[in-house]
């Protein structure tokens, strides 16, 4: 089946291994690999996304397993940001942006008239690519989420959250003693994992990281690679990143795009050793990307 | 000839001078094979030759003009026999002003001194002979300059540098222009303010109650006791940049909020630029309109609901200046709210904020300082506003806190103070130099504090 798949998909995107290499992929291109799981949190069923008339992502469709850790890569462009953000409908405050297709989570349509954007991204957590601490106390970034959606009724509740976020961010240690000095002047690794805290401060089910790390140096991304193993037994994870070794190092299963397309979709250790599409190969050794 | 005549006579000599000195490097260059071998482009060499035909002349004429006056009235004053110049006045200045009118032809000469006829002539001959001097000198200047530095221009003359080098005094001089009329006219109300001081007393001025700016010229009249106590004026004035700013604050900043976080971009592009045009209605206009539409219509309001409100009121000229501030809040506030970068936005929304929350929780702290700088500035512009007060706010200086009742601010009794016939020594005048400098203070330190709160916030995101 899988060998099927990729002869096919071969001789469609017109690929010479060789000398200048046609990187298109056709338009009826399938996803290979292990798309689908059993018991999916959540559900991509023909995704496209549009930009005004340019198409940016184009059918997709994937599961995302509970607990799992799901890495998205390809090279620039490619359009895994923009299905990430599809997936908290954060895409809704880019005016021109529409989204086609279906995404659930536990079977509930997120893209359904009636549902309540508020409530999906508290259920559905964001951290972005560069640190975006508020200009507040860090006590406050953190409890930001808690106090707009009333999940504690007193102070004591709400300090024990933001131990708590704080903790399992493992940031407490070093911000115990400043918790009410601006989380603008902490340093960059910091600042992430107080961003983190604050997306976990809400209980959310699936945190969506967009290369969390890309703005980091190798000691603080070491530390954030490590809090996402923790996370992972608590929350499901979907992370874009352009790092092939942290995809490698942090992920369950790893997701190849390629021009807007998904192209292969695989256990991560398969994806890094034996990939199943000539695209995701290429990518890997380093041939474009 | 006029010294008009002789600025372009100088300025049509560096033109020829400008393309002399080009001709020349161009004549060096093309046995060499072209204006690469020599050092400047062939348009710096002629701007070499043009500037030192311009400059060194044009700093004659300025000095010939600041001191051939002065050299010309000495000499005419000594001149005079010793007789005419203590039985006419013992003041020079009056006596010159009389020579020079009477060499105007402004006064009949038939009946005046003689000695004094004779020193009008000899006046009129002295400018003469100087303005000749001046047109030979300048014109044996220029055509020196020019002659020298055609001679120097060479192959190896380094004409770009020095042409730069003038470019920048002559940007520099520019700046100067700015910075010393400034300086001379803080200088100069500091003056008159002081002479000011010397007949009122400083604290009198500061912290007196009453404001009834009234000098007699005989000692009999009735109000010869002026008093000139400006708080009156100065509560007047925050009475009515207080209704201004609670107008114009509000309204601002959430119009600023609503272009900026929540206007399409073609709802922007109509709105912003039609806000705008309120900034663009002339002061006396909004004028008018506070004190022929809404003050009427504030009084009739007023006679409703059984207030009394005077027909000019701190209210209506305080609205209307506020209606007048908006889009200088909104604009500001606007380019600051935008100024917050897209992922606190993207931040607090992920977090699953509304639009509003954001706006409240993460948009407007974040803004706060070049907000509050915004509104500083234009409190300070509130507080200098005079033609909608001149027309809307009144005259009279009372001591209240009630908007509805008329009240002066310090601009309208500097306006009132300086407009027609005037004696310039009198306390009655020079309060009004006093006036300004106190406002000139207040609105510097207002402007200064802004300027440093926004200024703090740039530091923030760069």
């Amino acid at each position: 089946m899988s060998t099927k798949n990729l002869a096919r998909a071969a001789a469609k995107a017109n690929l010479k291994v060789e000398g200048k290499q046609n990187l298109d992929v056709a338009d009826d291109q399938v996803t290979v690999g292990q798309s689908f799981t059993d018991a999916p949190k959540m559900t991509i069923r023909n995704v496209n996304v549009f930009y005004d008339d340019k198409q940016a992502i184009h059918n997709v469709n994937v599961d995302i397993a509970k607990n799992e850790v799901i890495a998205m890569i390809g090279p620039s462009g490619c359009g895994k940001s923009t299905f990430l953000r599809s997936l908290n409908r954060m895409n809704d405050t880019v005016e021109s942006c529409r989204v086609e297709g279906e995404i659930c989570m536990d079977g509930e349509d997120l893209y359904a008239p009636k549902l309540d954007v508020v409530e999906l991204r508290a259920r559905v957590g964001m951290v972005f690519q560069k640190p975006n601490p508020f200009p507040k106390s860090i006590y406050d970034n953190v409890a930001y989420g808690p106090k707009i959606h009333g999940l504690a009724d007193s102070r004591v509740d709400l300090d024990e959250i933001v131990e708590n976020s704080l903790r399992k961010a493992s940031l407490w240690d070093e911000v115990k003693e400043r918790l009410h000095q601006s989380g603008t002047g902490l340093s960059g690794g910091q600042q992430q994992r107080l961003c983190i805290a604050r997306a976990i401060a809400v209980s959310p089910e699936v945190i969506l990281m967009d290369e969390p790390c890309s703005a980091l140096d190798p000691i603080a991304t070491a530390k954030i690679e490590e809090l996402i193993e923790e996370l992972s037994e608590n929350f499901t994870i979907a992370i874009v990143t352009h790092s092939m070794q942290q995809a490698a190092r942090v992920s369950h299963r790893t997701a190849y795009f390629h021009l807007g397309r998904l192209i292969e979709v695989n256990p991560t250790e398969q994806v890094f050793t034996l990939p199943e599409h000539e695209l995701t190969e290429a990518y890997i050794t380093g041939r474009f990307g | 000839m006029h010294a008009t005549n002789i600025l372009f006579l100088v300025l049509g000599l560096s033109l020829f001078a400008f393309y002399l000195g080009r001709g020349r490097s161009l004549a060096l260059a093309k046995p060499l094979g072209g204006i690469r071998h020599i050092h400047s482009l062939p348009s710096y060499y002629g701007a070499h030759v043009a500037l030192w035909c311009a400059l060194p002349s044009l700093v004659l004429l300025g000095l010939w003009m600041i001191f051939d006056d002065v050299v010309i009235d000495s000499i005419v004053l000594q001149s005079l026999p010793a007789g005419v110049v203590s039985g006419i006045s013992g003041d020079d200045n009056l006596l010159l002003n009389k020579i020079s009118n009477l060499a105007a032809g402004v006064l009949s000469a038939r009946d005046e001194n003689p000695a004094l006829v004779a020193a009008a002539e000899s006046m009129l001959q002295l400018q003469l002979i100087s303005r000749w001097a001046l047109t030979a000198l300048m014109l044996t200047l220029s055509l020196t300059c020019i002659a020298w530095s055609w001679s120097q221009i060479s192959i190896t003359l380094r004409a770009r540098p020095a042409v730069e080098k003038v470019m920048e005094k002559l940007l520099l001089a520019c700046a100067c222009v700015a910075i010393f009329t400034t300086v001379g006219i803080v200088l100069s109300v500091l003056f008159e303010s002081i002479q000011f001081f010397r007949s009122v007393p400083l604290d009198d001025f500061i912290f007196g109650l009453e404001w009834s700016p009234q000098t007699a010229i005989r000692e009999d009249q009735v109000g010869s006791s002026g008093s000139f106590g400006a708080v009156p004026l100065f509560v007047g004035t925050l009475l009515v940049s207080a209704v201004a700013m609670i107008v114009a604050v509000p309204v601002g900043l959430m119009s600023a909020i609503y272009l900026a976080e929540y206007a399409s971009p073609s709802v922007r592009s109509y709105a912003k630029p039609a806000l705008e045009v309120l900034a663009g209605i002339p002061t006396v206009v909004y004028g008018f309109f506070a004190a022929l539409t809404v003050a009427p219509f504030l009084r009739d309001l007023g006679a409703s609901f059984g207030l009394t409100v005077s027909s000019e009121s701190a209210l209506a000229a305080g609205g209307v200046m506020g209606v007048m501030i908006i889009p200088f809040i909104s604009s500001l506030a606007d380019d600051v709210i935008t100024a917050v970068p897209q992922s606190m936005r993207d931040g607090s929304l992920a977090m699953g904020a509304t639009k509003s929350e954001t706006v409240r929780n993460v948009i407007i702290p974040a803004a706060l300082p070049g907000i509050v700088g915004g509104i500083m500035l234009a409190v300070s512009r509130a507080i200098g506003e005079t033609m909608i007060v001149v027309m809307a706010a009144g005259m009279a200086a009372k001591l209240t806190a009630n908007p509805l009742d008329s009240v002066t601010t310090v601009t309208v009794q500097i306006v009132t103070l300086l407009t027609g016939d005037q004696e310039f020594d009198s306390p009655k005048t020079l309060a009004a130099f006093a006036l300004g400098l106190m406002l000139f203070v207040v609105t510097l330190m207002l402007n200064i504090f802004a300027l440093h709160i926004v200024k703090k916030y740039r530091e923030q995101y760069e």
